[in-house]
């Protein structure tokens, strides 16, 4: 491996989209909590929900403005780092983004300010709107971005004219194969990682007892709210696998390290793949599961890295990070099953207990859902590669000419930056949860600019 | 030019999207940065206040500048990839700026107390690169990103310059955001930097044309100078009327503080024609225009429907949001 400009371009795009990525997928799917909280409120008066309403509300805003400045980034890297993705994609990836940025992001940017100073400024049925048009921004904003990756997963609706893509079917193109399977398994990836986040917080709020009504209240929505998506989350993810395997079939071999084109494969768990050897080293396997869970026959063939020469993945990073998604979602599946049954028991009351081990596998988990989702996006960028248009446009080919050096520079200060805002997010985090405020809120009529919330 | 069919008249459009969302980015998220650049000669209460008068409109402000190169992404992107790599090291500081200044805003009040001042001075800092770095950047691209002596010389002019005018904006808001001794502060800040980004500005204008030929055509030649005199007029009566109201500052107390604001923004809005017109049809001066650079046509059709619809929905929500709003800013309380 060298570090010409197109690794460091490489490197550099998956640090920054990484680090953003964190941000939008907590804020997709809190803000639709916060929403619950805020109806709840409303239709029961009671303060608790209130208090739930505005502890997560400033964590919102927080996450939400390191969505914003990482996002901002995003919107300058298409051109310093793959200039050659645009001018040659940009009939088709240039409304896409067009509309994100007209639908989703005005969207969100002038309600959230009404949403998080509004309260005394504007009615409370104006306040719960900004609220609903806050949390539909993020999620339309979700909806274009991974209909764009998604057709650089399985493009369609194109046609190739002079080098460059052209549209022929805008339908085919936004609700491209693997759209639809990718928007479903996302947003329920943020439900998870929000979820848990909530459920962390809070766990961890009960151990160093500092938890406020609002904290039981939250605890439990944030439960009850995984222990029914992630049952769900494995059938998308089942059947997002099948979709990959019919549309990119080198990634699904490497991600299940199936080297040479079999019937009957089997499911290897672990291993230590080689690519140079071509084979999985201390494999642990099932007999012809793979074959089953993909093809749902005991004997089905599925494709093996040999039958893509020249055009399949690295294999070892697409396989291990294969397994830290599903391994992380295994583990959330037990714990929240498990915590939901304790929590069934106690319905009814104001206050929760929970066993003090659950709280610290709660809350050594806070941050679990980053990683299953981080593991996911490399599992299927990594698994693109080397095209950056599946099957049609080489990554090599849309690099940028900026001297090397340059990128250097600037991704050592962008790591420098986001390292310190990492840090700094997760400790503010912990220093809210031990410190909740707990004035009485605002009363609605009295709330200056700035004010409230925040 | 009426001649133009559909398809020639499409990327022109498109051109003045951009340039509009770019000009208004630079104004409003221009006083945003120029109130983070006073922020350090305030006291503490001060600064909370100043920073609770943009906290509900940075968010939405600093999209303009996501929708500016996105058009440019969108539209343009042979340009766009052009630009931004020509411009590479500025773009990553100024991103790192807008990083540092947009975190800031929660960190310094959520963080534990002890690391307010950092985040501060990271408010600070942040907002100093990014105006310092698009100033460069303007330079920059003016110059056709000339890396001569002549170039650099004149595109640190404007990076030091745009930031100033920031500053002139920001203490322009902030004298109709607040009230009393933050205020009078506001008047002496805008009082200081008025006399250097006024004489920056006319030094700059005088060199533009020097460091581009084809632009001193097209202002200099007959009869254009005379249709075009009414810009430069109308700038020195904006400076002048700016220049009353801080020198009398039982104006603003009588409630026409807004002058210095609204003067500021006509200044950058005729900065911005005549930038507009110096390099109109051009997109990379000298090098590409914008038919050279846009899209096809059937892919802009597909834009243009979506901007026609949103454009205006999204003006009215930022008009809804600064109603919202309007008013004096207090200081950032809990209950
Ligand atoms: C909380 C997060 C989370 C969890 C628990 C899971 N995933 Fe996932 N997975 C993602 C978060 C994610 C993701 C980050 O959202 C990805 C990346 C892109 C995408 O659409 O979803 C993804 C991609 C992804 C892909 C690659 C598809 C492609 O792009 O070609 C497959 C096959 C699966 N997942 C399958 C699963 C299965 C079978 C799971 C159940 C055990 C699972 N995922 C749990
Ligand atoms: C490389 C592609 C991406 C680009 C160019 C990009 C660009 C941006 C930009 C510019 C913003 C800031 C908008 C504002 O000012 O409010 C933003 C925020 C956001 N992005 Fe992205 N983004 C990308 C990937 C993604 C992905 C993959 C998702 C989710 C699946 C996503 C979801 C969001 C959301 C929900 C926000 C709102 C801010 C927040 O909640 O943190 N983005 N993005
Ligand atoms: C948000 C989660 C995402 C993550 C974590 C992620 C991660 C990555 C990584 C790790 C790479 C480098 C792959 C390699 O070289 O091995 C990459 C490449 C790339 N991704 Fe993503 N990505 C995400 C979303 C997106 C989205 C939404 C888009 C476009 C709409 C996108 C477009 C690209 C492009 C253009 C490249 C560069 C070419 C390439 O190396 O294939 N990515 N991404």
């Amino acid at each position: 491996m060298t570090l010409d400009a197109l690794m460091l371009s490489r490197i550099q795009f998956a640090a920054n989209i990484s680090f953003h990525i964190l941000f939008p997928t907590i804020t997709i799917a809190l803000c639709w909590f916060l929403l619950f909280f805020r109806i709840r409120f409303v239709r029961t008066r009671e303060t608790a929900w209130e208090e739930a309403y505005y502890f997560w509300t400033k964590v919102f805003a927080l996450t939400f403005a390191l969505g914003v400045v990482s996002g901002i980034v995003m919107s300058f890297q298409f051109g310093t780092n793959w200039p050659g993705f645009m001018e040659k994609t940009g009939d088709i990836s240039g409304p896409l983004l067009g509309y994100e940025v007209l639908t989703a992001f005005f969207l969100e940017a002038s309600f959230l300010g009404i949403m998080l100073f509004g309260r005394g400024r504007v009615s409370e049925r104006v306040h719960l709107t900004a609220t609903v048009l806050v949390a539909l921004g993020t999620t339309l904003s979700a909806f274009w971005i991974l209909s764009l990756n998604s057709w650089m997963q399985t493009p369609a609706g194109y046609e190739i004219v002079n080098g460059k893509f052209l549209p022929t079917d805008w339908f085919a193109v936004v609700f491209n194969p693997s759209f639809p399977y990718r928007f479903a398994h996302k947003l329920l990836a943020s439900a998870l990682t929000a979820a848990f986040l909530i459920a962390g917080l809070s766990a961890w709020q009960l151990l160093k007892a500092t938890a406020t009504d609002g904290t039981h209240k939250a605890m439990r929505v944030a439960v009850f709210t995984a222990a029914i998506v992630i049952p769900i989350q494995f059938v998308a993810g089942d059947l997002h696998g099948l979709n990959t395997l019919e549309h990119q079939p080198a990634k699904v071999a490497a991600m299940e390290g199936i080297w040479e084109t079999e019937r009957g494969a089997p499911l290897t768990l672990f291993g230590i793949p080689d690519e140079a050897a071509g084979t999985t080293h201390l494999a642990i396997t099932i007999p012809k599961l793979a074959s089953l869970i993909l093809t749902h026959e005991l004997d089905g063939e599925i494709a093996g890295i040999d039958a893509f020469p020249d055009a399949h993945p690295p294999v070892a990073p697409v396989f291990y990070a294969f397994r830290i998604m599903v391994g992380v979602g295994s583990l959330m599946l037990v714990v929240s099953a498990f915590a939901a049954w304790k929590l069934w028991g106690q319905r009814g009351r104001a206050r929760i207990s929970l066993p003090r081990p659950l709280l610290w596998t709660l809350s050594a988990m806070t941050f679990s859902g980053w990683v299953a989702t981080l593991s996911g996006w490399y599992v299927t960028e990594t698994g693109r590669q080397p095209f950056v248009v599946y099957g049609v446009l080489r990554t090599s080919d849309v690099v940028t000419s900026v001297p090397s050096p340059f990128i250097g520079a600037t991704l050592v200060a962008y790591l420098l930056v986001y390292g310190l805002l990492l840090v700094t997010y997760v400790g503010v985090l912990k220093y809210m949860a031990e410190n909740p405020v707990t004035h009485a809120p605002v009363k609605v009529t009295d709330a200056g600019l700035g004010k409230a919330g925040v | 030019m009426l001649g133009m069919t559909w398809a020639e008249w499409l990327p022109l459009i498109f051109l003045a999207v951009m340039g509009f969302a770019l000009l208004v980015y630079v104004v409003l998220d221009g006083y945003d940065l120029g109130v983070g650049l006073l922020l350090p000669f305030a006291d503490d209460t001060a600064k909370d206040t100043m920073i609770a008068s943009i906290g509900p409109f940075w968010d939405a402000n600093e999209t303009w500048l996501v929708l500016g190169v996105g058009v440019l992404l969108v539209a343009f992107p042979m340009a766009h990839g052009l630009v931004l790599q020509a411009l590479y090291l500025p773009v990553a500081v100024m991103l790192i700026g807008l990083i540092l200044r947009g975190v800031a805003f929660d960190f310094r009040v959520k963080a534990p107390l002890q690391y307010k001042p950092f985040w501060n001075r990271a408010f600070f800092g942040g907002s100093l690169l990014a105006g310092a770095a698009q100033g460069w950047m303007l330079g920059s691209y003016i110059t056709g990103f000339d890396t001569g002596p002549l170039g650099i010389a004149f595109s640190l002019g404007i990076a030091i310059t745009l930031p100033a005018a920031y500053v002139l904006l920001g203490a322009g808001w902030l004298i109709m955001k607040t009230e009393g001794g933050l205020q009078m502060q506001a008047v002496a800040w805008a009082q200081r930097v008025l006399w250097p980004m006024g004489v920056a500005l006319v030094a700059i204008s005088a060199a533009t044309p020097l460091v581009h030929p084809t632009v001193a055509d097209k202002w200099f030649g007959l009869p254009q100078v005379f249709a075009l005199l009414p810009v430069p007029l109308a700038c020195a009566v904006a400076f002048f009327a700016v220049r009353w109201v801080l020198t009398h500052p039982d104006l603003v107390r009588g409630g026409h503080g807004w002058i210095v604001f609204a003067g500021t923004v006509l200044i950058f809005v005729l900065a911005f024609f005549g930038l507009a017109y110096s390099i109109f049809p051009d997109i990379v001066i000298g090098r590409m225009s914008v038919w050279d650079a846009a899209i096809s046509t059937g892919s802009l059709n597909v834009v243009f429907a979506g901007v026609v619809i949103t454009l205006p929905v999204i003006v009215g929500y930022t008009v809804f949001m600064y109603r919202v709003f309007w008013g004096k800013a207090r200081a950032l309380t809990y209950g």
